[in-house]
């Protein structure tokens, strides 16, 4: 499945058929996924949803059974079509879920069974509802009878779950099961992606019912906006095109909306630099001299400048996160902006749009190149337009001036830093990399060079600490072929680590290196530059005694367990984990834990106060 | 912050409601009035919504709901382009000697009587939120026992219809 938004069904073509509507109508049925109709079988409703899910194309579950979802369990044994992967805690099946999804674009799925099964998804379904990942959740839920009774296991995951889903169902129908499986899909997948809930009761999936397939949509309400409008793609190209500061600000959305080949054209026909957000990184190469990189809280001076000093901002698929503007009255105050999104209530949200644009982003992008091609054609030599030569030139001058680096540790113990930019540079742009929350999340966004989309997975909008490892596996299941790295910190890797065992079971050889600074890096440094160097409870060896041996753990769980400890040990170990195929491997990474991420933006101040390193503001060039 | 009065056209299903208010707190918009009820259409359930917001909050609550897959439709009335009412029963202390004073006071608002005892009227009243409480303030020297009101529902003036063009475009 590639782009569902322009493969599925029209919603509106759903939604628009007047009531009551007909069953027999072609053009109100499910046909994304494989097409596999089966006429009106006879089946329990657990077999409806295994039917189903083959039916819509899933091909991986990552899940774990319970008494509720027992029944969905016994036909699942005889599919051919789908995997299930046993997890070893429910939250690793949310993460895995989305690490598939994340590396693919395919629809991630995950099952579980009701009460503490279905609670244990909340944290990766808030996860994929902030950073918009097709996810779709499966719970089994107490028989409908006892719903309402605090019978055994028994959780209101619907009620729950409503803030932090796209849209959530509550199934107590066996005959409704299909038809729920094929919108939850529908829904997770196209528009603005996200994760949808199904919560099917027992008695539902061990009622009989029949199967037929394509199930009848019922989505009156459900109608994204893909096409965007040609008058304001036709005023975006006119302030493009005299605008004298413009920034590309890209965001999560390119990545999901499978627009980075389109965005790389626009780039390459405006000549605009662009900044890629920490969800955008590898839209565009970073070996293009345009990129200015990550913007943001931890961003490069070239991204984080270039947006304060530009007048035109140019957001697609980016939602103007607090981390992005620091202080948003401060934020880029010369700056229009024109912003792109499928989400209409992203736009001017926390900073107000002078052009809407709601649409497909890549759809946008296409018709902006289009609209900008021909206006170039019909403008006169002379014009004046489209003439970003000074400023390219200007934020050339900040990227070259003010590199992203690192200072070596005194002691010569190892710099995170260096670990992960090797980890990088021997892995190339085919891998793909998955990171925790914190330090090592940041200098991975930093020090890794990103050329494809897709190659860098993290835990953006809702900063899960332990979503490495579990994503990681997930993105290795969908794309068994490439290299997967789980950059994770040694507080995260400690939240997630059981699905080392899931890993080793199924065959999926991950790598894991483990950024051991034994302490709650991010925190720490936020406690040495904000509160006086009081290390309150991040601390997470304070006897110095490795606990627990990340080696002999890794050795416990049969993967492969490395280490390094100096310089001299890096590019050996990693060396190492590339040629080990057979089995995951972890590296402890002992890292000096004084290391902090730079530059950065202290929390609520203008962008314009960022750092490039400790007490060390940029001098800005005269002009200003 | 001004209030707006937001139509909300709904799939008639379980948890809508839910959805909706939990829409607002969790946006951190506040809810002044709410009500909700079927509308000629059996499939569809109509909220009226009463909101202190400014303008762009405005915009933003109203995405956010169309965001919501059960919702159909978001209008907003105009207070004057709008027949807005709101229902109030209210119990007030009425004995032999009051109790004319009480059912005089209340024609004046064409509020009815709907119950009586010896020591206390019901009376039922409908009107905009201004019109019912001049009626509560002059009630209110003669004991008010006790008080329920509804949420506002609101229907825009002239012959459109909002339920009509919700399912042609819809």
């Amino acid at each position: 499945m590639t782009d569902t938004t322009k493969q599925a069904p029209s919603p509106a073509d759903v939604a628009s058929r007047p009531r009551p509507r007909t069953a027999s109508s072609a053009a109100n049925v499910a046909t994304d996924g494989p097409a596999e109709v089966a006429v009106a079988v006879e089946v329990t409703g657990a077999q409806a949803l295994v039917l189903a899910l083959e039916a819509v194309g899933a091909e991986n579950i990552f899940g774990i059974p319970g008494g509720a979802i027992l029944p969905a369990y016994d036909p699942l044994l005889d599919s051919t079509k789908l995997r299930h992967i046993l997890v070893r805690h429910e939250q690793g099946a949310g993460h895995a879920a989305e690490g598939y999804a994340s590396a693919t674009g395919k629809v991630g799925v995950c099952l579980a069974t009701s009460g503490p099964g279905a609670t244990n998804l909340v944290t990766p379904i808030a996860n994929a509802y902030m950073d918009s990942v097709p996810m779709v959740a499966i719970t089994g839920q107490v028989a409908s009878a006892s719903i309402g009774t605090d019978a055994f296991q028994e959780a209101d995951i619907r009620g729950i779950t409503m803030p932090i889903t796209k849209h959530n169902y509550l199934v107590t129908d066996a005959g409704k099961i299909a038809q729920a499986i094929a919108e939850a899909f529908h829904v997770a997948s196209t528009g603005r992606p996200g994760p949808v809930l199904v919560d099917i009761s027992k008695d539902a999936l061990q009622a009989k019912t029949t199967f037929s397939w394509p199930p009848v949509f019922d989505l009156p309400g459900y109608r994204p906006v893909t096409r965007p409008h040609g008058k304001q793609i036709r005023e975006a190209a006119r302030l493009m095109a005299t605008s004298s500061r413009p920034v590309l600000y890209v965001g999560g959305g390119v990545v999901r909306g499978h627009a980075s080949d389109a965005l790389r054209r626009l780039v390459e026909l405006t000549q605009i630099p662009v900044v890629t957000t920490l969800m955008a990184r590898g839209t565009v190469p970073d070996s293009n001299p345009l990129n200015l990189g990550m913007p943001g809280m931890h961003g490069t001076v070239a991204a984080v400048t270039g947006l304060q000093k530009s007048d035109l901002i140019i957001a697609l698929g980016a939602r103007f996160d607090d981390r992005v503007t620091g202080q948003l009255s401060s934020f880029a105050p010369d700056a229009k902006v024109i912003h792109a999104d499928i989400d209409p209530a992203e736009i001017s949200k926390n900073r107000a749009a002078q052009v809407p644009i709601v649409g497909d982003v890549g759809e946008v992008i296409v018709d902006l190149i289009e609209q900008i091609t021909a206006d170039r054609a019909a403008a006169p030599a002379d014009s004046g337009e489209w003439d970003f030569a000074e400023w390219r030139e200007r934020v050339a001058g900040w990227k070259q001036t003010f590199p992203l680096g690192y200072t070596t540790s005194d002691d010569g113990t190892l710099s995170p830093q260096y670990v992960i930019e090797r980890i990088g540079a021997l892995s190339g742009p085919e891998a793909t990399y998955v990171a925790g929350v914190g330090q090592h999340q940041m200098w991975a966004a930093q020090f890794v060079r990103y050329e494809r989309p897709n190659s860098w997975i993290n835990s953006g909008g809702l900063g899960t600490m332990g979503f490495s490892v579990p994503a990681a596996m997930g993105a290795k299941v969908a794309e068994p072929e490439r290299t997967v790295w789980a950059i994770d910190g040694d507080g995260c890797f400690q939240m997630t680590n059981q699905e080392l065992a899931t890993c080793v079971i199924n065959h999926i050889p991950i790598k894991v290196a483990i950024i051991n600074n034994s302490s709650l890096g991010m925190v720490r440094q936020w406690q040495t530059l904000f509160y006086g160097e009081r290390y309150s409870n991040t601390d997470l060896q304070p006897t110095a005694s490795r606990v627990p041996d990340f080696v002999k753990l890794a050795d416990a769980y049969g993967c492969v367990g490395l280490r390094a400890e100096t310089v001299e040990e890096v590019d050996a170990v990693i060396k190492t984990a590339l040629e080990i195929n057979d089995r995951p491997v972890v590296i402890d990474f002992i890292v000096h834990r004084d290391a902090m991420v730079w530059p950065m933006v202290p929390s609520g101040v203008s962008n314009d106060m960022i750092l490039a390193a400790r007490h060390e503001a940029p001098v800005w060039e005269r002009e200003e | 912050m001004s209030k707006h009065t937001l139509s909300v056209l709904v799939e008639n299903k379980p948890g809508v409601l839910t959805r909706v208010a939990a829409l607002f707190s969790r946006r951190g918009f506040n809810i002044d009035s709410l009500a909700v009820g079927p509308t000629e259409i059996p499939e569809i359930s109509r909220m009226t919504v009463v909101v202190e917001v400014e303008g762009s909050a405005l915009e933003q609550v109203t995405k956010q709901l169309n965001k919501l897959i059960e919702v159909l439709k978001v209008v907003e009335l105009d207070k004057h382009a709008s027949v807005q009412r709101e229902l109030l029963l209210v119990k007030v202390r009425a004995d032999a000697v009051t109790r004319s004073q009480v059912i005089d006071t209340i024609a004046l608002f064409k509020a009815k009587v709907v119950d009586v005892s010896t020591d206390a009227l019901t009376i039922e009243a409908t009107g905009d939120s201004e019109k019912l409480h001049a009626l509560l303030d002059v009630l209110a020297p003669f004991g008010v026992r006790e008080l329920v009101q509804s949420g506002m529902v609101a229907v825009g003036r002239g012959s459109r219809s909002i339920t009509d063009r919700s399912l042609r475009s819809a």
